[in-house]
């Protein structure tokens, strides 16, 4: 019965789905559960040949020469370099990114730059990495940034950690921006009002109020950040040197490091696919396992702020 | 200048409070962002000038063997007499194709999965799917790549690829199974779990009383979702796609893996041999010729190169924009994430 009385019933010869609506739920239908089956198939398919040629001291065995694909060690020096490029990047992107996001949504004045400055981050978001490690390999030879990399006869290498991360950080950066950005958004006006009728300045309004609130989102556009800088290849191949090993310059440790050379999990699974230089098919898939497992942590990180800051409820 | 004589005199005076300082300390930092960032453009385009000067307008015209041309630029950079002559017309023509293929396949595919998935799927595999697609939308292209080159080249390379057809074309390419079929699969594989998420979180937010005054009003459950949802979502599909494209575009890595070492424009009136010559795109192009940077002609023909996948990449960052203007009335879906 409805809300005024009346009955409703459906004449008996009620229409019937249209052939056109029926094949588009069945292609629905089709195309969702192919998908289905070609997500579960990429992801057993790597977990199985990974698990298959992975072995547990790969995981600290550097690579080395050798005969056969058992005695070519493992890929320590790969994740080292994985974990600290990530680093180097994040470093300089997170704050500058932070910074913007921050500027964008608090400031903002005047409006011409503001607009400006938001297409410009938003039209890097898809520019081409290769382009990115392009440009990197020039500047980076350049005189007055020798110090940044090796140098040989006064000729800057441009290759190290250094010029890598640098040029990396142009990939997280149009994330840390639009994530942070979303977080203070969300943020309604009366915080930041309750925070001034409490005599307290905007930046301290910001720093005090704005940004542990944001705290999620931050996080969210940091990890985010960090997957798209882990997964890059060809700003690595490009920028981080050739060497499978950790080859540092000068004797600093940490500044040692960063200004030295190595090899990442993708440039080292782009070097043993048959296509590369090693071709180690096996070496590729326990690499690439590994760095799936990388990822599969990242998301869950994501996940987890992002559900936080979906908690957060203003009113 | 200005800033730091005013900060000289702080000392004394405090003519700016703590509050303008930030405010200017953030100012500059994003004015430095900016200018840095549009350098680079400059920089890029100007370094690829020389290569575009030298050809003109047939920089993007076809004629003789591409290869070769980048061999003699390369070899020219030595002999102290450089070379520029360069036909990119193969190269623009093999990421036209695996860009366009891909993205128009993933996109049908994706649009249907989506609207699948929010509105079809049981709730249980929607649980299980959604984690599984930002998985895979996060999976480094290189993976893709490893997947490609080491199952499905060698499945085209011995199912697709008869002993007949591969005579007929060995004076002018090897048919290894690194092919453009090979790199359009991969590429969509690649980028449809970004549309898929995209696609997704718009269709989730459209408001669920829209539908059901559509179900109310008579209308069956398939034709209000892809009348109502999917109209409406319209910003996201846009936002997906942009998103998409540019990352099928910018692929170096996975397609010079699975698409082969040889530049030549694939050509359609070939039949089914199409599919399975080999290309390389722009992209694919600098990676592999990064031995050579050390060659000045060779230096500038590869920026050239960086400079048009750049120039189309922001072409379609203001197209996408372009796109959703109109549909601002909309709320905007989408925007930020991924």
């Amino acid at each position: 019965m409805s809300a005024t009385g009346a009955p409703i019933h459906l004449p008996a010869d009620a229409p019937a789905w249209r052939l056109r609506d029926r094949l588009g739920l069945a292609f629905a239908w089709l195309t969702g559960l192919l998908f289905c089956a070609v997500c579960a198939a990429i992801v057993v398919f790597l977990v199985v040949q990974g698990v298959r040629y992975l072995r547990p001291d790969m995981l600290w065995t550097n690579p080395k020469v050798g005969f056969n694909q058992n005695e070519t060690g493992g890929f320590l020096a790969e994740i080292i370099g994985t974990v600290l490029v990530t680093g180097t990047a994040l470093v300089i992107a997170v704050p500058v990114g932070v910074g913007v996001a921050v500027w964008l949504t608090e400031y903002g004045r005047p409006r011409g730059l503001a607009r400006v400055v938001e297409s410009t981050v938003e039209m890097f978001a898809g520019a081409p990495s290769i382009v990115l490690a392009l440009f990197g390999v020039i500047v980076f030879q350049a005189p007055f940034l020798a110090f940044l990399s090796a140098t040989t006869q006064g000729h800057a290498y441009g290759k190290s950690f250094f010029a890598a991360g640098a040029i990396l950080s142009l990939l997280a950066l149009p994330i840390v921006v639009a994530n942070v950005r979303e977080g203070l958004r969300a943020i309604p006006d009366h915080v930041r009002e309750a925070s001034y009728a409490l005599g307290k300045t905007k930046i301290t309004t910001i720093r005090r109020v704005l940004l542990p609130a944001a705290r999620p989102s931050v996080i969210t556009g940091t990890m985010i950040g960090a997957g798209h800088v882990i997964g890059d290849t060809a700003i690595i191949v490009l920028l981080l040197g050739d060497t499978y090993t950790l080859q540092a310059v000068g004797h600093i440790p940490l500044l040692g490091a960063l200004r030295g050379t190595d090899s990442t999990l993708t440039s080292f699974i782009y070097a043993n696919a048959p296509t590369g230089d090693l071709n180690q098919p096996q070496k590729a898939y326990a690499a690439a396992v590994v760095l799936l497992a990388m990822v599969f942590l990242l998301n869950i990180v994501v996940d987890i702020s992002g559900r936080k800051a979906r908690e957060l409820k203003w009113t | 200048m200005a800033v730091v004589d005013e900060f000289l005199l702080d000392a004394e005076e405090p003519r700016f409070s703590e509050d303008q300082r930030a405010e200017l300390w953030l100012g500059a930092l994003v004015c430095g962002v900016v200018i840095a960032l549009l350098a680079m453009v400059v920089f890029i385009v100007a370094q690829g000038w020389p290569s575009f000067v030298h050809n003109g307008l047939s920089w993007f015209a076809s004629g003789g063997k591409v290869d070769a041309q980048l061999t003699r630029i390369a070899q020219s950079g030595a002999s102290g007499k450089a070379v520029y002559t360069f036909r990119a017309w193969p190269l623009i023509w093999s990421t036209f194709l695996t860009t366009a293929g891909a993205v128009v396949i993933s996109f049908i595919a994706s649009l249907f999965v989506a609207v699948f998935m929010v509105e079809f799927a049981p709730v249980p595999l929607q649980r299980l799917l959604e984690p599984v697609i930002r998985l895979l939308a996060s999976v480094p292209s290189v993976i893709y790549g490893l997947i490609g080159v080491l199952v499905v080249v060698p499945f085209i390379f011995h199912h697709l690829i008869s002993n007949q057809m591969e005579t007929s074309v060995t004076p002018v390419i090897p048919l290894s199974g690194e092919s453009l079929l090979a790199a359009v699969l991969i590429l969509t594989f690649m980028i449809s779990p970004i549309m898929i998420s995209i696609f997704v979180e718009g269709l989730r937010a459209v408001p669920r009383s829209w539908l059901e005054g559509s179900i109310a009003l008579g209308v069956n459950r398939w034709r209000s979702f892809w009348n109502v949802a999917v109209l409406t979502a319209r910003p996201a599909l846009i936002s997906g796609t942009v998103l998409a494209t540019a990352r099928a575009l910018g692929e170096a890595v996975m397609l010079s893996m699975v698409g082969g070492t040889t530049g030549f424009a694939p050509n359609p009136a070939d039949g089914l041999l199409f599919f399975v010559e080999p290309s390389r795109g722009l992209a694919a192009t600098i990676l592999q010729q990064n031995d050579n940077f050390g060659s000045a002609p060779m230096k500038h023909t590869l920026f050239a190169i960086a400079a048009v996948l750049l120039f189309s990449s922001l072409m379609l960052s203001l197209s996408g924009w372009a796109a959703k203007q109109p549909m601002k009335r909309y709320f905007n879906v989408g925007g930020a994430t991924a």
